[in-house]
């Protein structure tokens, strides 16, 4: 099983008339999603390629079954654009992939809709999510990846794929790779990824890409010592970052004494993970665990 | 950003926060000036983008201009953790009769806004924090709703500031959070907010980090810069949309995503090696991108060499290593060169850079053994 995607899902765009949202939501589209819609407001009505465009997400939802929805929209607007998807009677995923989303307002999306709807936010800033074989909703290329029995979360995106071709180089296949994205509020934690992949039955090992800023790893680390019982590899980004410099991501950034890779790293090798301190060296440890 | 405290004390009074009176002052000519217009005593504060300044001997009251002028004298140009002092405020001295200490951030791991309030302010928080955590009442906000007038009273009531004058310290807290909100700041840190002997309640410090994502809403913002001394590499690679940070090495690095660079850096280190920056050129970067990155390395004399690390995503390798090809052409590159492709048209990536026949140009296969290769040829440069 895959998790987050599969064959089943129904992929409405918001957004897929622009440039970004074009290219990704048709290379989704070319690797096997089904694309049943797109959103933009003003142009309901007129399709894009054959697939209709529809003015809101509820009316595209109404009319295309739409089940996930992915988000393209420039960060002025990016807030309001997820409220309206987890709004939207049927969306139960929005993935969104827009960068730089203000702090205050990524806050109150998060919050709003955590207590108003069901829907999974993942995102933003973040790669999106690929189930091989099946399903890809966001900019991972898919090609570098292969389907099989390793879980692959991350809070990065290029460190992602770097974690994906180590695995496929070595014929290690993916149930799953979900991107959380490097914002300070992601609608999705790695606690909530690691929580499916335990539940999954095809998911035999999990790879997990942390880096430095917050708490998340270490929040991962007890999970895992308590709930996990899959063998996890992780590496950490960030061991030679500066304190107090953002490290590109908006949440990258070591305040204090806080959010450091060693303090993550000990963590999660004192909840039983293999911690490896050079990502070509994850196919190789996964390998060993297999 | 981070602010200096005299800017992030221009948004306190944009809020209606009472501030003292102050004016900035680049030397003790001025500072003695702003003394004389401001009459009687007044405090020389070191303006930097950092904490400790007040231990570092960055703080100093004057009774007079002539006092002014000697304490500006002393603290402009003064290192405090590494930063060089250019700016001083001159501010009114005020007479306290209590300090408190204020913030505001968002707890990352709760995902909710959280507000710190202390009766015990003017000192060190995390010193406190440890000494006697029951003195610092932490309150979250759910950022939703906001911070209630009644949760602002609960603050002052729990955490023991002066009950006769709680209604002008709720006030307080309720206008930092609306900046903290409505500004789009990261943090909001009031240490001290102090009580007056006449019973008003006043900002006397400030430290406010603004969210850079939001400066789309508040373009004013951008003119703060205008009073920072930027690192010149960082201020032209910014103006170049790149994402560069300086740092202390000789390998340079550029690659493409925060967690990829950061990784890098890393790898570098374990080879026994040291990067001289973080140069993220982000998603979707084209030849001219690439290009551009080199040439903002190229005037950091600390470089030895050079390590490109890309794993195309929505960026192609084909572009990059066109940008490769064109800064050999077109700019004096005094380094050599170690490229890894991987990822999007890496294929065609690689052929084009296959076409320089250069020594300085060297093509690897993995990250570790760029970053090998890379470390190895800044020591022999």
């Amino acid at each position: 099983m895959a998790i987050y995607v599969d064959e089943n899902t129904r992929l409405v765009v918001q957004g897929l008339t622009g440039s970004q949202g074009r290219f990704h939501g048709f290379r989704n589209q070319a690797y096997g999603t089904n694309l049943v819609a797109g959103v933009t407001p003003g142009k309901g009505g007129t399709d894009l390629d054959g697939v209709p465009i529809f003015d809101s997400v509820a009316e595209a939802v109404q009319s295309t079954g739409a089940d996930t929805s992915m988000v393209f929209v420039p960060p002025a607007f990016a807030a309001d654009g997820i409220l309206e998807a987890a709004a939207a009677d049927g969306i139960r995923l929005v993935v969104a992939i827009t960068e730089g989303i203000p702090a205050q307002d990524e806050a109150r999306a998060y919050n709003y809709i955590a207590q108003t709807s069901d829907a999974v936010l993942l995102g933003p800033n973040c790669p999106g999510v690929l189930s091989p074989g099946k399903a890809n909703v966001g900019i991972t290329p898919p090609e570098i990846a292969r389907q099989g029995s390793v879980g692959v979360v991350s809070r990065s995106g290029t460190l992602t794929y770097q974690a994906i071709h180590e695995l496929t180089s070595r014929d290690i296949g993916q149930t799953t790779c979900v991107g959380i994205g490097g914002d300070p509020v992601p609608g999705t934690s790695f606690v909530d990824v690691l929580e499916l992949f335990q539940a999954d039955d095809e998911t035999e090992a999990i790879v997990m890409i942390g880096e430095i800023g917050g708490s998340a790893e270490e929040q991962a680390a007890r999970f895992i010592q308590e709930q996990v019982t899959k063998p996890v590899v992780a590496y950490v980004a960030g061991v030679t970052a500066p304190a107090g410099k953002k490290m590109g991501h908006a949440g990258a950034i070591i305040s204090g004494s806080s959010g450091t890779a060693q303090a993550k790293q000990e963590a999660l090798r004192a909840a039983g993970v293999t911690v490896v301190d050079d990502p070509t060296s994850i196919g190789e440890a996964v390998a060993g665990l297999l | 950003m981070d602010l200096f405290e005299f800017q992030g004390k221009s948004l306190f009074a944009r809020v209606g926060v009472p501030v003292p009176m102050g004016r900035v002052a680049r030397t003790p000519e001025d500072a003695r000036a702003a003394a004389e217009g401001l009459g009687g005593t007044v405090v020389i504060k070191a303006q930097v983008q950092v904490g400790g300044r007040g231990k570092a001997g960055g703080i100093k009251l004057a009774a007079n201009p002539d006092e002014a002028f000697a304490h500006a004298t002393d603290i402009l140009g003064m290192d405090i953790k590494g930063h060089t002092v250019h700016l001083v405020w001159v501010e009114q001295a005020s007479d306290i009769a209590a300090e408190y200490y204020v913030s505001f951030t968002l707890d990352r791991g709760v995902k909710k806004h959280l507000a710190l309030v202390s009766a015990v302010g003017g000192m060190d928080i995390e010193a406190v924090s440890d000494e006697t955590p029951d003195a610092i009442v932490k309150m979250h906000i759910d950022p939703v709703v906001g911070l209630t007038p009644w949760q602002a009273s609960e603050l002052v009531y729990r955490a023991k500031l002066d009950r006769a004058t709680a209604r002008k310290s709720a006030a307080a807290l309720l206008k930092l959070y609306e900046a903290f909100v409505t500004l789009d700041c990261d943090l909001i840190e009031v240490n001290p907010l102090i009580l007056t002997d006449s019973g008003e309640i006043v900002a006397l410090d400030s430290k406010v980090t603004l969210d850079s994502n939001a400066f789309f809403r508040h373009p004013e913002f951008e003119d703060f810069r205008a009073a920072f001394t930027e690192d010149p590499l960082e201020k032209m690679a910014r103006q170049r949309g790149l994402n560069f940070i300086k740092l202390e090495g000789s390998v340079g690095i550029i690659g493409n995503g925060a967690g990829l660079v950061m990784s890098t850096l890393d790898v570098v280190s374990l080879v026994g090696g040291a990067a001289a920056n973080f140069l993220d050129v982000g998603g979707g970067a084209d030849a001219e991108t690439i290009s551009s990155a080199l040439e903002v390395l190229t005037k950091d004399p600390s470089v030895r060499s050079v390590l490109i690390n890309i794993f195309g995503g929505i960026t192609r390798c084909d572009l990059v290593a066109q940008g490769i090809v064109e800064a050999f052409g077109g700019l004096d590159l005094p380094w050599p060169i170690v490229v890894r492709l991987d990822g999007t048209n890496a294929v065609e990536g690689r052929q084009i850079l296959s076409g320089v026949v250069s020594k300085s140009l060297i093509p690897a296969a993995t990250m570790r053994e760029a970053a090998e290769t890379a470390v190895e040829l800044a020591g022999r440069n």
